[in-house]
């Protein structure tokens, strides 16, 4: 029992390299004979390959080291070609998107064009990766859901980078491609929009990534608490008596009075994963295009409480006469 | 691989996530101090360890002792006297000599003074520190928004140093690199910006030219406030300067739900607002014209003078020398009032 109580994987098949269920036609077609890895084991199947690439898979690599190399060469322009600089600041390091006097015209290539070039690449890249995913599921006979949840953190990731800076009407209002610089942007916006803290749909974002994390918290350790049970066989016990799935929901049912189905638990995690980059989209599209100040669009709707004074009445000096 | 080199891997990688938590992080105790209303998080972050070496670093200067007035006006005994000419002639004997102390204590009075004939108007710190003098005189008559009366000496700043050790210069264009690699005046490590990848050179835009620091709206819905992203990251390199030079957090002058709001900020926004004036007036008034005065090797990249920010005289606490008034000592260091209305701001304000 105790075996399967471990955080790495516990058993590990090794036998004839087996390329899977069989598919039909062209596109099920793989490269190589796979091969086997003991650590990669530890976390997952010890299979490794054979992998499929295909057009989409090739052309999305291809653009993604487009935008990697245009990034990663700017970076290393902007410290002079120093590799010792080039280490010590990359997490400093940054593409920036063009200056706001530019709108959304085509800037020269050191005020901005790189950055819409490594942006296009980069878009085009993740764009093929979606495609791939989708035909690849397809090919297999399976359902769409990687897909789908894919193309919601797809639809973020365009809120920020595209949506929102044409409806802005200026590239400059777009994320720079940089470790710490992205974060500062995302402070920055924070701030310049009164405390995105305050817009409903950044709450509701929040608490679907949160919610994703324990629902994961939960389903994870729920199946691992009756793994030795064969509770991973989750799906094909469920209408069973006495299976490790049964026990595990009336584990939940005792403890909370409610339980997941061995079905549903899937589609909540599922449906929370997908919320958190619809939610945060919708909410980043509304940020200084509907609303421009979310503290004071809190204050007017009675969502922001208002909090008894201690310091001693500030005014705004520019309001004072001659001040 | 064996298992003592698994081992000795295992080691090694733990003691250097070790050095980075021990590195990385401020060593206990850390006390905090509510300010504002429970819950808003509007704490003050203190640590005794910090703020025992505070205490060390602001130790005053030892001041020469009291004289016997001479009972002649300065300008009777000594030539070329343009600012201290009307105090009396061993008060200004006592002056030169703590003036020494607090600029130049190693150089001795020839650091400003041609010793074989001091009412020479040379070398050239002569004549920077006649201007000096004036500005201390303004900053003490006409700033008590900021320096209320408490005041300022050459020792606010200098601290015993011919240039005080927070001083800035214009950032230098970084740009250059034919057609890639733009920095766009941030995306280093920022030393103004507490290391973050903020704007490098906050301090030209707004504590000299004067541009807008203000960056929210202040409707909540849109309305004509245009302000980028972009600019709003000038503004934010400038509050963290305001904090480290202050060694405070945000929530000492603001609250952070609501940084814009003044109704729900701490009056030291106020003087905060002051200040960034102060130093805005200061640069542009005082040091900018002297700039043809300097040596070439005390300008900048850019071939600008050393100017001052809020970590010139704050270096790190709230209340310079932590609140000590030195000037009560010297009547003569504060100029007369600005002769316009109490509530007008002087030159320089926005």
């Amino acid at each position: 029992m105790a075996e399967y109580q471990n955080i790495f994987t516990q058993v590990q098949i090794r036998g004839p390299h087996y390329p899977g269920v069989p598919v039909d036609g062209p596109s099920g077609h793989r490269v190589g004979h796979g091969l086997h890895s003991y650590w990669l084991g530890k976390l997952g199947d010890a299979q490794i390959g054979p992998v499929y690439l295909g057009f989409t898979g090739l052309a999305s690599l291809l653009c993604g080291f487009i935008a990697f190399e245009i990034i990663g060469l700017n970076m290393f322009a902007s410290v002079n070609w120093d590799p010792i600089q080039f280490v010590r600041q990359l997490p400093w390091l940054a593409l920036e998107p063009p200056a706001p006097a530019y709108g959304l015209h085509i800037p020269p290539l050191n005020e901005g064009g790189w950055w819409l070039m490594a942006g296009f690449f980069l878009t085009l890249s993740i764009l093929l990766w979606w495609v791939r995913v989708y035909r690849r599921a397809r090919v297999l006979g399976m359902g769409t859901h990687l897909a789908w949840a894919f193309a919601s953190a797809i639809f973020l990731y365009l809120s920020l980078g595209f949506f929102r800076p044409i409806l802005m009407g200026s590239w400059a209002e777009a994320v720079p491609f940089g470790i710490f610089p992205h974060l500062d942007w995302t402070a920055a916006f924070s701030i310049r929009y009164g405390n995105l803290f305050y817009n409903p749909f950044h709450m509701l974002s929040i608490a679907f990534l949160y919610g994703s994390a324990v629902l994961f918290a939960m389903h994870g350790a729920t199946i691992l608490a009756v793994s030795h049970f064969g509770g991973e066989r989750e799906v094909e016990q469920i209408v069973d008596r006495g299976t490790a799935y049964e026990r595990a929901a009336l584990f939940w049912r005792w403890t909370m009075g409610f339980n997941a189905t061995a079905e549903s638990i899937h589609r909540w995690g599922w449906w929370f994963a997908v919320l958190v980059t619809l939610t945060g989209g919708i909410g980043i599209l509304l940020t200084g295009t509907v609303v421009d100040n979310w503290y004071l669009w809190a204050v007017k709707h009675g969502v922001a409480p208002s909090y008894p004074a201690v310091f001693p009445l500030v005014i705004d000096p520019t309001l004072v006469p001659g001040g | 691989m064996s298992v003592f080199t698994m081992r000795l891997l295992a080691g090694i990688s733990a003691a250097l996530a070790f050095l980075l938590v021990f590195y990385s992080f401020e060593f206990p105790p850390v006390d905090s101090v509510q300010r504002g209303y429970r819950g808003l998080a509007m704490e003050e972050i203190s640590n005794p360890r910090v703020d025992r070496a505070k205490v060390r670093a602001n130790v005053l200067p030892e001041a020469a002792p009291p004289t016997d007035k001479a009972g002649q006006k300065a300008s009777s005994v000594y030539t070329n006297l343009k600012v201290l000419g009307d105090m009396d002639a061993n008060e200004l004997l006592r002056l030169m000599t703590d003036m020494t102390t607090w600029v130049s204590p190693e150089q001795g009075c020839a650091y400003c003074h041609d010793e074989n004939d001091l009412a020479a108007d040379r070398p050239y710190t002569k004549i920077v520190s006649r201007r000096m003098l004036e500005m201390v005189r303004y900053i003490n008559g006409s700033w008590k928004t900021h320096v209320v009366d408490t005041g300022v000496t050459c020792w606010a700043c200098h601290r015993g140093q011919p240039v005080p050790a927070n001083v800035w210069y214009a950032d230098s264009p970084r740009t250059a690199q034919g057609a890639a690699g733009n920095l766009a005046g941030q995306n280093v490590a920022s030393a103004a910006g507490g290391l973050t990848a903020l704007p490098v050179d906050p301090f030209t835009p707004f504590i000299k030219d004067g541009k807008e620091i203000r960056v929210q709206s202040g409707t909540a819905l849109p309305g004509t406030s245009r302000v980028s992203i972009k600019q709003t990251e000038w503004t934010y390199s400038l509050m963290m300067h305001i904090s480290k030079g202050l060694g405070v957090n945000c929530t000492y002058c603001h609250n952070s739900r609501d940084f814009f709001g003044w109704n729900e900020s701490t009056p030291q926004r106020l003087t905060a607002w002051h200040g960034i004036r102060l130093v805005r007036d200061i640069n542009t008034q005082f040091l900018e014209p002297l700039t043809p005065v300097f040596p070439a090797s005390r300008l900048g990249p850019t071939g600008d003078v050393a100017k001052v920010n809020c970590a010139t005289c704050h270096e790190g606490v709230a209340k310079p020398l932590n609140g000590v008034s030195m000037i009560k000592d010297y009547p003569v260091l504060v100029g007369p009032a600005p002769a316009r209305t109490a509530s007008a701001a002087p030159v320089g304000a926005k």
